[in-house]
């Protein structure tokens, strides 16, 4: 008994230990944003106390990053891209699992077999086509988003639709629904654990998806947040307390987030690698 | 009858045409374009056959150095992350008071964007690790990332930092579902938590390992976000890794034939690797 009690001793000691250090990066950028440049530069072990805090780099960054432009860029392209995929994923999956056909069992596969390309791949020939199109723009970004999200989602929906029973729809067609209605009123709410699960693994990919809204995007005012991070970086990246404290305004929201739906957030995570 | 295949239309078509025109179309266009001398800024591209390839095994050094740095990463950065991943769910599975609050710590990292973490890493290698280094004396602290090799491991703690929580979620969920009497058993028979560990978890929590396994190799494989912020390639682009390689290719050198066809090399290095990988842990499982 003795043993066990010492060895439990020694594991919360080791793992204090480990999360100390998964912390400590948060901690120094924290602690070095609220000091001066020089403050920075004479020591950044040190507490930001006496001449060296500033405050102001917040004010500052705040103004740089155009934040709650970026702020609400984010957000508008983020909520959009996870309904229209929520909606036409959810309608597509139930439709693939109910019709028993070949066109049906191939799309499928397409769609899956579609999770092997890498971004890198399909990146130029899109922004091209997108481009004599029009669509690069934030609601072309909308619609890429759908292209790029549906083959997880389906899969995801297609495998929890598969072990819903087909009784229910059955007897609400005879009751004279029509698919629309049935599919709405029948069979959406009974896919809520999937929907959430689909809609953290979009929204976390979405907000902080680099790459395609660098590609797409063109006009300043458009900007996401992590764009606007990446040209706020170039320009102040030898003035760190500028740079540090945009980091902490850009991070605040996904922690503010992730405080709110943790467990949402971890039980979707795990459903949402393990079916995949 | 035609009414079932207008439902069926109804409700597949609109996202179908999202795929179609988003995966499928570039997929096949840019397929072609790889055997094109194609520039990105006019849209006549010329067919030269299989040149480009040719050049991207012959000639271009950089993308074979780059593929190999891509590679020796991702083959690192898998075993790290999942061995952290894995021994951080065996510690909070162990009935600490605290283990709620541990998970969202060693979690959280993997919520923010790879950029974000990027620039974060770059002020912690550079700056913290100088000012650690110089009080302390360690010479070893100083100067990272700016050379190769330190750029190859700054990447790595990067990734198993922030890749370490994610893998620890799924593999406290495989933990779980081994059932507590085989535990107990085990225990009983005065089994040491080593031999719990290799002849029970291990065995039971394999279908996991292929998951774990799988996902950090292909975001190994493809990374690209933290490249970018973290050492932007540098120092002389030895530590760009492909998805890096292709968007330089195209943008900075204006050779988007050229990265077209790095990134259908890049395809089929992607897709032969996970499936590989796929099929080897699945045959492991059912011979285990």
């Amino acid at each position: 008994m003795k043993n066990k009690r010492k060895s439990k001793t020694v594991l919360y000691i080791i793992s204090i230990l480990i999360a100390i250090v998964f912390l400590s990066p948060f901690y120094i950028v924290l602690t070095n944003s609220f000091k001066t440049q020089k403050g920075i530069f004479i020591n950044v072990m040190d507490l930001p106390f006496g001449k060296y805090f500033d405050a102001f780099n917040y004010i500052d960054a705040f103004i740089e990053l155009n934040f709650v432009k970026s702020f609400f860029n984010s957000l508008f392209i983020t909520v959009a891209s996870t309904s229209v995929i929520i909606i036409f994923a959810s309608m597509a999956a139930w439709m693939l699992v109910r019709t028993k056909t070949k066109l049906s069992t191939f799309l499928f596969f397409l769609f899956a077999v579609a999770m092997l390309i890498p971004f890198q791949a399909v990146m130029l020939p899109l922004v091209n086509i997108m481009g004599k199109l029009g669509l690069l723009n934030p609601v072309g970004l909308v619609f890429m988003y759908l292209g790029f999200g549906s083959s997880l989602s389906i899969i995801l929906y297609h495998g929890f639709i598969k072990n819903i029973p087909n009784e229910l729809e059955e007897a609400a067609i005879i009751d004279g629904c029509n698919k629309f209605q049935v599919f709405w009123y029948i069979i959406f709410p009974l896919l809520k654990p999937i929907t959430v699960t689909v809609s953290i693994l979009n929204v976390m990919w979405i907000w902080n998806d680099f790459l395609l809204p660098q590609l797409v995007i063109n006009r300043p005012e458009w900007q996401t947040i992590p764009l606007k991070m990446f040209y706020f970086f170039g320009q102040f990246s030898k003035k760190w307390d500028l740079a540090l404290a945009g980091l902490v305004i850009a991070m605040i929201p996904i922690i503010i987030f992730y405080l709110i739906a943790q467990k949402h957030i971890i039980k979707g995570v795990t459903a949402g690698s393990i079916k995949s | 009858m035609n009414r079932t295949k207008l439902w069926f239309a109804f409700f597949v078509v609109p996202i179908l045409i999202a795929f179609i025109m988003v995966v499928i179309i570039p997929a096949i266009v840019g397929i072609y374009y790889s055997f094109t001398d194609w520039n990105g800024i006019n849209n006549n591209a010329n067919w030269i056959g299989f040149s480009n390839y040719i050049k991207v095994f012959t000639e271009d050094k950089q993308f074979i150095e780059n593929f190999i740095f891509t590679a020796k990463f991702a083959l690192v950065s898998v075993i790290t992350i999942n061995l952290l991943g894995f021994s951080l769910a065996l510690l909070v599975t162990r009935g600490l008071k605290i283990s709620n609050f541990l998970r969202s710590i060693f979690f959280m990292p993997n919520l923010i964007g790879g950029l974000i973490l990027g620039f974060v890493w770059q002020f912690i290698f550079t700056k913290a690790f100088d000012a650690v280094g110089d009080k302390l004396g360690i010479a070893f602290l100083q100067g990272w990332l700016a050379d190769t090799t330190t750029g190859f491991w700054g990447l790595v703690i990067l990734m198993s930092w922030q890749m370490a929580g994610y893998m620890m979620v799924i593999y406290i969920a495989a933990l779980q579902n081994i059932p507590d009497s085989l535990m107990e058993a085990a225990e009983i028979d005065g089994a040491t938590f080593w031999h719990r560990l290799v002849h029970i978890i291990i065995p039971l929590v394999a279908p996991a390992f292929t998951v774990g396994i799988f996902l950090t190799l292909s975001n190994s494989f493809k990374l690209y976000d933290q490249n970018l912020a973290l050492t932007n390639g540098g120092p002389f682009a030895s530590t760009q890794m492909i998805a890096m390689n292709i968007y330089n290719t195209a943008f900075k050198f204006n050779q988007f034939g050229l990265a077209q066809a790095k990134a259908v090399i890049f395809l089929i290095a992607v897709a032969a690797i996970t499936l590989t990988q796929i099929y080897y842990s699945k045959k492991r499982e059912v011979e285990m």
